[in-house]
């Protein structure tokens, strides 16, 4: 390998730019898959668990433990396995397993158990007392969880949000070593196998910049939402 | 206006055993009255207050309000019928998310009002309680004595028949103990609402109430009558309450 030099390092990099712009795609596709499925499966997933909990709306003990071990189930699996078991499932619903859309489909798998504990977790913070003085004024269930549990949450609910992206970002990079593409997955093929270590750094770089971003409007945006 | 019939209310104890809330009680509160429920800490004023609206449901008795018996109602009779029944809590429960106007407005909200009349109705009830200038503030830049304004507001946004209120001031300085009871004093005489507030203090029952039940261990020892101040009280529980006021 010869010597590399900044000047170098650049010009190589320069000549990937449109693959790099496409690991950039595959990975905010990835992303928006996984997280429009932790939000419209998971954030409901996320609601019963809270409501079946004991002394809760709808306390019921066999729904909450059923579902709570079911999360705790697909929780448990490393990312990597759970992305080859779900090699079966994935061919039939997206018809190939090769890809950033069929990668989406394991980081939906794992986003939405994650995010069902995060949204579990926040509405705890909610006091009961707030929830039971809307049961008082008469309040149905469904303008409990949409008027009182979501609104006093909301903050709490962005920073979840938040936490799940940034995870989801470094298991897209997993989701690369099985031809999910991406930017982790750039990094590792051109970067750690390949040694194009300006590549590497590079794109761990592009990471480190994509991250501190979301967590810097992820805090604006809850403090911006919380009254509290 | 309210009849408890022969009420019983059982928790059970992290030990397996039961606690007796409310053992075979009955009362009747008589419309446009104060009424107070005073008894020392665990004797289940609380829990009867808490049995009127259903938040606790008994495990015999009827509950009848305003003609009709809550226990007999399905969920969505019920939740109708809670409209009717105000609450104050000693913790405010206000929404933190919600500005003073936004509490105020939920209650509406829920019972299906316009947003004019919403709008008109927050006004009064803010004018009412007296803080039409903190309309757009939120709960956490309130003082404690304002966020149970805007629980009282809150509760009688709906024109409710009944406004229960559990230990309103317990959570209030004394200064601000007295314009809070003040303010339901107001309410109670200028709009006819039936007040139950349950109190551990003496005073609260003699600044507000016309009369008074005197519970211990789940059971109603005696109702006093108040005349202005003097509290004509003939149970030794009723005197020590007195006595420690």
């Amino acid at each position: 390998m010869e010597e590399l030099t900044f000047a170098a390092a650049l010009a190589d990099l320069a000549s990937m730019a449109p693959e790099i712009w496409q690991a950039c795609r595959e990975t905010a596709l990835m992303l928006a898959v996984g997280l429009a499925a932790a939000i419209t499966l998971g954030g409901p997933l996320g609601i019963v668990l809270y409501l079946s909990q004991p002394g809760q709306l709808f306390a019921n003990r066999w729904v909450h433990g059923l579902l709570g071990w079911t999360v705790n189930l697909v929780r448990s699996f490393p990312f990597i396995i759970l992305m080859v078991s779900l090699v079966p499932l994935t061919r039939l619903i997206v018809g190939s397993t090769i890809g950033p859309v069929a990668a989406a489909v394991p980081l939906s798998f794992a986003a939405i158990p994650y995010f069902a504990r995060l949204v579990e977790q926040t509405l705890r913070e909610i006091p009961r007392g707030v929830v039971e003085a809307a049961e008082a004024m008469g309040a149905s269930p469904l303008q409990i969880i949409v008027k009182v549990l979501l609104n006093e949450a909301r903050s709490g609910l962005i920073s979840s949000l938040t936490i799940l992206t940034i995870s989801f970002l470094s298991y897209s990079a997993v989701a690369g070593v099985v031809g999910g593409g991406g930017i982790g997955d750039l990094a590792i093929r051109y970067g750690y196998y390949r040694f194009q270590t300006d590549v590497m750094v590079a794109m761990v770089l592009l990471l480190v910049l994509i991250v501190q971003i979301i967590q810097f409007v992820g805090n604006r945006l809850a403090a911006r939402l919380d009254k509290r | 206006m309210i009849h408890l019939q022969n009420i019983c209310k059982r928790f059970r104890r992290p030990d397996g055993g039961w606690f007796d809330a409310v053992c075979d009680t009955s009362l009747s509160i008589a419309a446009g009255e104060v009424f107070g429920l005073i008894g020392f800490s665990g004797a289940g004023k609380s829990t009867l207050l808490r049995l009127i609206n259903l938040l606790e449901r008994p495990d015999s008795g009827a509950v009848i309000v305003a003609g009709q018996d809550l226990t007999a109602l399905d969920a969505k009779a019920l939740r109708r019928a809670r409209q009717q029944l105000g609450m104050v809590f000693q913790q405010f429960n206000l929404m933190a998310n919600r500005t003073v106007a936004g509490n105020i407005a939920f209650p509406l909200e829920i019972a299906g009002w316009s947003a004019a009349d919403i709008a008109s109705r927050v006004a009064e009830c803010l004018e009412i309680v007296g803080l039409t200038d903190r309309a757009g503030h939120y709960p956490a830049q309130l003082s404690g004595g304002q966020k149970q304004r805007v629980g009282i507001a809150r509760a009688l946004a709906p024109r409710p028949k009944v406004i229960l209120a559990d230990e309103p001031t317990s959570a209030l300085d004394p200064k601000t103990t007295q314009s809070i009871l003040d303010c339901l004093k107001d309410i109670n005489q200028r709009f006819g609402v039936t007040v139950v507030i349950v109190t551990h203090e003496m005073h609260v029952v003699r600044s507000i109430c016309h009369r008074a039940a005197v519970l211990d261990a789940g059971r109603v020892v005696e109702v006093v009558e108040v005349n202005g101040a003097e509290v004509d009280a003939r149970s030794a529980l009723a005197r020590s309450l007195l006595e420690a006021a």
